[in-house]
């Protein structure tokens, strides 16, 4: 229950040129990547496993993290019971205080012996508020967090392919009803396919840029996934195609610029993004208002709709769009996490109305 | 947000109060109704509010437009409601109390006959809260689950279902406060017994499954009349299902929860208040299976409550006020964030710190009270922590509760003679036993084994006791293990007291090592938005501060703390008071308090909160940190007050009267010696160190005589000795005494008047004063005391005499604010017993009965300012206020009812008439008397006693009162020519006996003066007067008080008390 008193000594640095003095409770490698922020309470192990924190370094305001341990990493069919993918996405854990005991009949060990399995660091004793105030000014930026005499180079993931990185590297089908989805997989996060499965679909995973032209189905899914949306010109043009063969479409976070982008609007990276599970959305035109999980740093700009498209949500606090909807084609996308783990499981009516779709 | 008026039929609101402060229902109503009154205000409503709480803010002349000082009671609002035609009612923000009375309005058809529509969550919705069976339904309708549990209106339908359900079982009942009358039952002979005395109470209770060792989770919910819904805060208990959740110690947000866990029980939530149909603010509580996801529901709460509260100031978001918003008809994403400004009220709040609220309990004052945990509420007031950890917030709250704790360990008091049956059977102290049982060696397992207190938080206490011994090891203390037991929670002082150095070297090396506590802010975003509002409490999880703020004049108040019998929401309101002058005067004021059931912990009273501790330590750091100019100490009771002296030691400006002159008014030789040389009168005594001078001591004044331990082993800290007997039996079991613990020895004066002196004077010259009389002879502790402005009964000589020693004693102390002496005067024989140089409990009570604000007038003073005199007009008023006492004890099982030298009351009331009878008489009823009286049972106790009360007992003969009486009263009486009916003793076994006539509703009021104050045993009269309590019947035990009462009754029906607006006495 009880780790191993880890003291050895680690920091955080930024491309401003502030450090921020740690002790390590993870696996010792040092890590460059995007220092990101989420005000989130609970459910570290299942952000942790969204393939959306990839190449980020993530910081958790909330200040005790560890309490209730990791849950078993059972799989079946390929897919993790108990979390989002099969491995710890994000580059690195920072925060304030780790819980060095954990307690939970669900714990399957610590999180930071999970950590080191997956050689991520972890540092705690940052003060993570300080650390927040100043990436919310700033924006996002890029850091490190490095161990004795190590000196990285830092490195923006936003330069590079990371959808190639983390999605799936065959098709794979899930279940045998009638109806199939195909779920492009730019990342997914596990609990959109058993949204849809449990919608008693069957389910076609397939890679972001797999072509889908010669393929037959019901409807279309397009998952999340991380970085810049304008690097999946492949998943873009699938999406195009898709459209025009007038298949019903459901984009999801990345899915949503995704859908966005083909639908002919434009993105744009956002000062420090939303990460957290108490982003408040209106849907447009009514009184409806959700609470809802989210995790991205580019949005789509209402701006540039095209005439056919309209927004469908937005987000109270800082108005942007949080999801789009053709207005007379079954095609839809929002920039939350219907799906939620970690977060609220408020939206997850979107997926029956998007099964409802299916012819 | 939009302007226009939601809803153009309302106009008018009468909002509810949960009147006295009582056990179970404290000062979060006064934040509650405080926040919905403003809330309408903004709106342009007027707003009637009726509340007897004289101290509370909510009653304040610059919220509602009319407050009316009576009874929240169906007959008293039915004739406001018919005087004032109000659009509309508001009953969530008064607790319990409003929400009953609501309930009856509207089952009496009287909202109806009135066409008042009760605004936010509707009858029907509340109804189904209340009533299990209904409950219990509409859960199942969608599919939510609940205790297995029926409704059974006899023991014996009670006996059947529990042995479907199986044992253990617990007992609930409906439609009560603070889980009134439950307990769990483990076999059938306890069963019987529970039931038979919950089902005095009330037609219907419930026996449930018992969910021993099941987590115990609260959600506050909010939805609006768009069926938006949210939950501002999850909150999970330290102590397991078993213990009340008033009992128990909170945690927000929950620490040992999955994300699975959260979300399931989240979902649940916002189902079930959608299908209730909420409107405006709940609260859900469940239990949780530790070894599965299974889950129960326990209830919900549809109205504001004491976790609302709590949930308001852990997060920082304004329940109170959006829920009196939405019940307008306002949608929660037309409402602004009131914190961050730039966002909006549909949002859920996350926190980057850990909140630890702990109950604060006064069960050693009680006699027979029982100390063990359980499912009825005995606690009295609460106390909220903040820290970047949990050992930071933690050890914060124990210190906060202010009875003596350093923290966990680090304590001198706190002894178990078993811990493992102090983590079995909890107490009050279980967390120190925790502590006590780490240090002892016992495991982890072995402790979560006999509390179920979950592992997670019982490694924190580990974690504690395990840095205690290395600061135990360390010497010197290096700085790596300094800063890591300031992050867990270590006080100064405490890590002093442990390693035997003084505070001040403490302090020292922290500041040598750098080491100091960060200024951080709540914004409810996790600092996801910049927030404007300066709410703050101070971490060593940090680097830098989150505030800046410009050079001004800045002053520190010092709060009240947490509410507990003898200090409440009285000082809550000076202080309030006090912010609010300095404001206008162009101060900036910054409030330091940790209470979360107050007004003055709302961010918005104060241009900085402090929500943190009141100690040395912090009042240093903050301080220094923030140039202040000086603090106040004089405003929030005895906590702020006894800090004053080591305060001005440390180089702070005290602002007002100065602390070597409040030493000499506290330091009790100090004082003597001053009254002394002016000449002034005091009871005789003396500070003893042997039993052996104690008794001659006593002999030479003559008992009786008032002991005052230094050291209290147990029970309460001062008793009255009738004899020699009395005086070594209190000794050898109570207290302790010796050269290190003297004991104080003074003449006590039988058949006294007391009189009470609030006032405020400016360099030693009186600008203000107020006399107020007892109803009660001295002896009776005047925090329980009745009091009369102006007085109705006090010789002119005597208030001559007061007024003429208060100008002494004021010019010898040179008093510069608010102060209060108490008197006891014979016979024009006028002698000082106490003197404060602070407000008083009874400062709001003078200052709204005379509508002279005495602390607008005390702050100005004490900031220097020229004031103008307040004239005296106390004997011009064409009117009486009589301010009564709130008894809880029917919370308190098994505490002996009665009245003494230690005050037992936990709230009070005070109404306004045009006579001493009106008022008195609405007071009472707001205190729970009911009229008309019938039958009366009689048990008047000594002979002398039983003279005295013979005229009152006539008048009430005369109008038609039945008489019951035991044995010697009824004699008594028959011999001066009354009927009295002879009922039997308790303990006799006999019928037709009290105890039955009681229980059975055959008594309207009983009259029971007990023979002597300090009989500890079973007793007949103990019996009488527990049974009364029990069975809710009203009971009067001072003769008094009795006398009073009778002549009021006699002299006045119900409906010669008039319906008269605070504003229509002039």
């Amino acid at each position: 229950m009880s780790d191993e008193q880890n003291v050895k000594p680690a920091r955080l640095v930024l491309e401003d040129g502030s450090r921020y003095e740690g002790v390590s409770f993870g696996g010792n490698e040092s890590v460059a990547g995007e220092v990101v922020f989420n005000t989130g309470m609970v459910g570290y192990p299942e952000t942790l496993t969204d393939p959306s924190y990839r190449g980020q370094l993530l910081v958790f305001t909330y200040p005790l993290i560890g309490n209730y341990g990791v849950p078993s990493r059972q799989e079946e069919e390929g897919v993790a019971s108990f979390l989002e993918s099969q491995e710890i996405q994000a580059s690195a854990m920072i925060v304030s205080e780790y819980s060095a005991v954990h307690h939970h009949w669900q714990a399957e060990s610590s999180l930071s012996q999970w950590l080191i399995e997956n050689k991520r660091p972890g540092i705690q004793g940052i003060d993570t508020r300080a650390l927040t105030k100043k990436l919310r000014e700033k924006g996002s930026m890029l850091g490190k967090i490095e161990f004795d005499d190590d000196n990285l180079a830092f490195e923006d993931p936003n330069q590079l392919n990371l959808v190639a990185e983390v999605s799936i590297r065959e098709p794979r089908r899930y279940g045998s009803a009638d109806k199939t989805v195909i779920l492009i997989d730019c990342g997914g996060k596990n609990n959109i396919l058993k949204c849809l499965l449990q919608r008693g679909v069957s389910v076609l995973r397939v890679p972001w840029d797999y072509d889908l032209s010669n393929e037959t189905f019901d409807g279309l899914m397009i998952s999340n996934g991380p970085g810049d949306p304008k690097m999946c010109r492949k998943t873009i043009l699938q999406i195009r195609q898709t459209i025009d063969r007038k298949i019903p479409t459901f984009g999801i976070c990345l899915g949503h610029q995704l859908l966005a982008l083909a639908a002919g609007a434009n993105t744009f990276k956002l000062k420090y993004g939303h990460r957290s599970q108490n982003q408040p959305v209106i849907q447009t035109g009514t009184n409806r208002c959700l609470v809802t999980s989210q995790n991205h740093g580019f949005a789509v700009d209402n701006q540039t709709l095209p005439v056919d498209w309209t927004a469908w949500f937005n987000n109270l606090n800082d108005g942007t769009n949080e999801g789009i909807r053709h207005v007379s084609g079954p095609f839809m996308s929002v920039q939350f996490h219907p799906e939620a783990t970690p977060g609220p499981v408020d939206a997850g009516f979107l997926f029956d109305e998007f099964i409802s779709m299916l012819s | 947000m939009t302007r226009e008026i939601m809803n153009p039929d309302i106009r008018k609101v009468i909002i509810l109060g949960s009147s006295a402060l009582k056990i179970g229902e404290a000062g979060e109503f006064d934040y509650s109704g405080s926040q919905a009154i403003k809330a309408l205000k903004e709106e342009g409503i007027e707003t009637i509010l009726i509340n007897p709480n004289i101290a509370t803010i909510q009653t304040s002349d610059h919220l509602a437009d009319e407050v009316y000082f009576l009874p929240v009671n169906p007959y008293f609002v039915e004739r406001v409601i018919e005087k004032e035609k109000p659009d509309g009612l508001l009953l969530s923000f008064g607790g319990q109390t409003a929400l009953n009375c609501g309930l009856q309005l509207d089952e009496l058809g009287i909202l109806e006959k009135h066409n008042v529509k009760v605004l936010g969550t509707p009858i029907a919705t509340i109804m189904d809260t209340e009533d299990r069976d209904l409950f219990v339904q509409r859960l199942n309708e969608v599919n939510a689950k609940s205790a297995r549990s029926k409704a059974a209106e006899t023991v014996e339908e009670a006996v059947e279902i529990a042995s479907e359900i199986g044992y253990p079982v617990i007992i609930r009942i409906a439609f009560a406060l603070g889980g009134l009358g439950s307990g769990v039952c483990f076999n059938e002979d306890e069963l019987r017994k529970l039931a038979s005395k919950a089902l005095s109470h009330t037609t219907q209770i419930l026996v449930e499954e018992y969910l021993q060792g099941w987590k115990e989770v609260e959600y506050e919910v909010v939805r609006d009349r768009y069926d938006n819904c949210i939950t501002v805060c999850n909150m999970e208990n330290f102590d397991p299902m078993g213990i009340h959740t008033g009992e128990s110690i909170v945690v927000a947000p929950s620490q040992t929860l999955t994300n699975r866990e959260y979300h399931l029980l989240r979902e649940v939530a916002i189902r079930v208040i959608r299908h209730l149909g909420i409107v405006g603010e709940c609260n859900i509580q469940y239990a949780l299976d530790p070894k599965t996801e299974d889950y129960r529901i326990i209830e919900v709460n549809a109205r504001l409550s004491r976790s609302s509260a709590l949930a308001s100031k852990a997060t920082g978001y304004p329940l109170a006020f959006v829920a009196a918003k939405l019940a307008l008809g306002y949608g929660l994403h037309e409402l602004a964030n009131s914190i961050t400004k730039v966002t909006k009220a549909f949002f859920e709040p996350a926190l980057d710190y850990v909140v630890v609220k702990v109950p604060r309990w006064d069960l050693k004052k009680f006699r027979k009270v029982s100390r063990r945990l359980g499912s009825g509420m005995k606690s009295v007031g609460e106390v909220m922590a903040i820290g970047r950890s949990f050992e930071e917030a933690f050890q914060k709250a124990l210190r906060m509760l202010e009875i003596g704790a350093m923290g966990l360990v680090g304590n001198e008091n706190f002894q178990f003679e078993s811990v493992e049956k102090e983590l079995n059977q909890p107490t009050e102290e279980r967390a120190f036993a925790i502590a006590r049982g780490f240090e002892e060696g016992m495991s982890v397992e072995k402790i979560y084994e006999l509390s179920h207190i979950d592992p997670w938080f019982l490694n924190k206490i580990k974690h504690v006791v395990d840095l205690e011994k290395e600061l135990l090891a360390a010497n010197p203390i290096p700085a790596e293990l300094l800063l890591r037991a300031k992050r867990a929670g270590f006080a100064d002082r405490q890590i002093a007291a442990l390693t035997g150095a003084t505070q001040k070297a403490i302090r020292d090396l922290r500041h040598e090592y750098d080491i100091r506590p960060w200024m951080r802010q709540i914004d409810t975003l996790g600092a996801e938005y910049p927030a404007q509002t300066n709410y703050l409490y101070l971490s060593y999880h940090a680097q830098e501060d989150d505030v800046y703020f410009p050079e001004a004049e800045t002053v520190i108040i010092l709060g009240s703390g947490a509410y507990r019998i003898g200090s409440s929401v009285e000082f809550d309101w000076c202080c309030v008071n006090a912010g609010k002058t300095l404001a206008a005067m162009g101060y900036r004021t910054i409030m330091l308090n940790y209470n979360p059931e107050t007004v003055s912990t709302d961010y918005d009273e104060f241009d900085l909160l402090f929500f943190d501790e009141i100690s040395e330590e912090n009042v240093l750091e903050i301080y220094e940190r923030l140039n202040a100019m000086g603090v106040i100490v004089s405003m929030g009771g005895q906590i702020p007050n006894n800090l004053a002296l080591k305060l001005y030691q440390n180089g702070v400006t005290i602002l007002g009267t100065s602390p070597e002159k409040i030493d000499n008014a506290e330091d009790r030789r100090k004082f003597s010696s001053l009254l002394d040389q002016l000449g002034v009168d005091q009871p005789e005594w003396k500070e003893l160190s042997t039993l052996e001078e104690a008794k001659t001591f006593a002999r030479e004044v003559g008992y009786p005589v008032l002991v005052r331990p230094s050291y209290v082993l147990s029970g309460a800290a001062m008793a009255v000795a009738l004899n020699d007997d009395e005086l070594s039996r209190y000794l050898a079991a109570a207290a302790r005494i010796s050269s290190e613990y003297p004991i104080v020895m003074s003449k006590f004066l039988e058949n006294a008047k007391e009189i009470e002196m609030d006032a405020v004077a400016h360099n030693g010259q009186i600008v203000a004063h107020a006399i107020s009389e007892h109803v009660e002879n001295a002896g009776v502790h005047s925090g329980d005391a009745t009091l009369v402005l102006p007085p109705q009964r006090t010789y002119l000589e005597t208030i001559r005499r007061i007024r003429q020693i208060t100008r002494q004693i004021a010019g010898a102390l040179e008093i510069n604010g608010p102060f209060n002496i108490q008197f006891i005067a014979k016979n024009n024989e006028v002698k000082v017993i106490e003197c404060n140089l602070r407000a008083s409990r009874s400062f709001p009570f003078v200052s709204k009965t005379l509508r002279q604000n005495f602390i607008d007038l005390a702050t100005r003073v004490i900031m220097d300012k020229e004031i103008v005199p307040l004239k005296n007009d106390m004997f011009d008023l064409n009117y009486v206020g009589v301010k009564a006492p709130q008894f809880s004890f029917t919370r308190l099982e098994g505490a002996d009812p009665t009245l003494g030298v230690e005050m037992a009351s936990t709230g009070e009331v005070a109404c306004l008439g045009n006579d001493f009878e009106e008022a008195f008489l609405k007071a009472l009823i707001s205190v729970g008397f009911k009229l008309p009286v019938k039958n009366i049972l009689l048990s008047t106790g000594s002979i002398e006693s039983k003279a005295d009360l013979l005229d009152s007992c006539r008048m009430l003969d005369k109008f038609g009162m039945k008489f019951y009486a035991t044995r010697g009263t009824a004699a008594f009486l028959t011999d001066n020519g009354i009927d009295a009916t002879v009922l039997h003793w308790p303990l006799d076994d006999e019928q037709p006996n009290t105890i039955d006539y009681i229980k059975e509703g055959k008594i309207d009021l009983v009259l029971n003066i007990p023979k002597s104050s300090q009989q500890s045993e079973l007793t007949n009269g103990y019996m009488i007067r527990r049974t009364a309590v029990d069975y809710g019947v009203p009971l009067i035990t001072n003769r008094q008080v009795a006398m009073r009462f009778a002549e009021a009754i006699c002299h006045k029906q119900l409906v010669d008390l008039e319906i008269k607006s605070w504003n229509e006495y002039k």
